[in-house]
């Protein structure tokens, strides 16, 4: 088996500020076809008749029949999908095992796995197609040291027409109620994914997301992974970039050189479009005390945001 | 107004702070009369600008989420979008 290839120490800071990791046609195309072939939709042109829709539909056909096994919650991943099937094969690819290993550990579980479904017009007839609400999957999570990850597949080119995912970049942290966030139909800084076949999107479980219309005569196709960890998940990625210079303080508001960009704290304090004034300023502190988590160092700080509401000197007992 | 029947719209605006004149960060549009469907991830620019440009355009400010102290020890947790401000307009129908 070939050496993983581990997340970064950005990739992994990027994960923390925007709660996603994307790998661009990642999965190579021998894998893309046999997946389609295992749920029967190497060809996802719609036409209308009965026959197509009960092919291309969710229940009818395409996870009822397909090869895609079942699997009990809380399996193991690497026996819940077996070498030599095209997920099994998937998972195994060094990019994506390293990339599961980095965020959740090599010895993760398989939480649910799904495939997601957007016919295009000719399935819905005179119904009005609409896009689906915006929300958070499973429930309230208050967790603060664990997180899951969900990976989004897609094994096929999706186009702009065809409504790829919309998710919105930063919301991770929030703690709210699935679909309580329903009634924000559009955010500044909201992404419609298009991207092209094998790509895949390891976002973190509490990214706001929904899926959008499809408008085209293709069926489009997510397959959706959730993982959990068995294990802390303090330092699991290549942390051979991980610099001195990320955990020292550097000049705030008054600053005579430009902030290397690229650097962890720069990374954690880069605003999202749809932070309000205030409440983005606690999001750092949050994504602050996500990567104190992450790195296991409780004395972390970016652009002292924490360390300025923790300073609170005692008076020493005589 | 006529025969014809009124009908309502509702502007939901989420605002960058609590002021009317804070720039518009998220937003959601539920039209009554049945002209115009909104759905989720429909535009990618707000209507307007900022609050007050909804008032100068006519709408009417109905309802503006107050301001509540933050609970000791949740000072830091996030969840819903802070500043949701609902404005209505009526509209005559035929």
């Amino acid at each position: 088996m070939t050496d993983s290839i581990l997340l970064s120490t950005k990739q992994v800071a990027f994960f923390a500020a925007n709660g996603y990791v994307e790998l661009q046609a990642a999965v190579p195309s021998s894998i893309n076809e046999r997946f389609l072939d295992a749920i029967d939709a190497s060809d996802r042109r719609e036409d209308g008749s009965p026959q197509n829709l009960e092919k291309l539909s969710r229940l009818g056909g395409l996870m009822a029949k397909s090869e895609i096994p079942a699997v009990p919650a809380g399996t193991p991943l690497y026996e819940a999908l077996e070498e030599s099937t095209s997920l099994g094969d998937l998972i195994r690819l060094p990019s994506v095992r390293g990339a599961i290993q980095s965020l959740v550990g090599a010895n993760c579980l398989l939480d649910h796995h799904f495939i997601h479904v957007a016919n295009g017009p000719l399935a819905y007839g005179n119904r009005r197609q609409v896009s689906q609400h915006l929300h958070q999957d499973s429930t309230i999570d208050p967790r603060e040291s664990a997180f899951d990850i969900q990976i989004f597949y897609f094994p096929h080119d999706v186009t702009p027409d065809m409504g790829g995912t919309r998710f919105v970049p930063g919301t991770h942290l929030r703690v709210v109620s699935e679909s309580a966030v329903a009634r924000y139909q559009n955010m500044l800084g909201q992404r419609h994914i298009e991207c092209p076949a094998g790509t895949l999107f390891f976002m973190h479980h509490g990214i706001w997301h929904g899926g959008g219309v499809n408008s085209t005569n293709l069926t489009r196709f997510l397959y959706k992974l959730r993982l959990n960890p068995t294990k802390p998940q303090v330092r699991l990625w290549d942390t051979s970039d991980l610099e001195r210079d990320d955990s020292r303080q550097r000049p705030i508001f008054f600053v005579k050189e430009r902030y290397d960009p690229e650097s962890v704290a720069s990374i954690l304090t880069r605003p999202m479009p749809w932070f309000e004034n205030d409440t983005g300023r606690i999001e750092y502190i949050q994504r602050i005390r996500f990567w104190r988590k992450l790195i296991g160092d409780e004395s972390f700080d970016a652009d002292y945001w924490a360390t300025r509401l923790e300073c609170e000197p005692k008076l020493l007992a005589s | 107004m006529g025969s014809g029947k009124t009908r309502q719209k509702v502007l939901v605006l989420y605002l960058a702070n609590s002021s009317l004149e804070a720039s518009v960060k998220a937003w959601a549009v539920y039209d009554g009369t049945g002209k115009q469907r909104h759905m989720p991830g429909d535009s990618q620019e707000p209507p307007y600008p900022n609050g007050l440009a909804a008032l100068l355009d006519g709408w009417r400010l109905i309802q503006a989420t107050p301001l509540i102290n933050h609970s000791h020890g949740e000072e830091f947790r996030m969840g819903y979008l802070k500043y949701e401000f609902f404005f209505e307009k009526l509209e005559h129908c035929d």
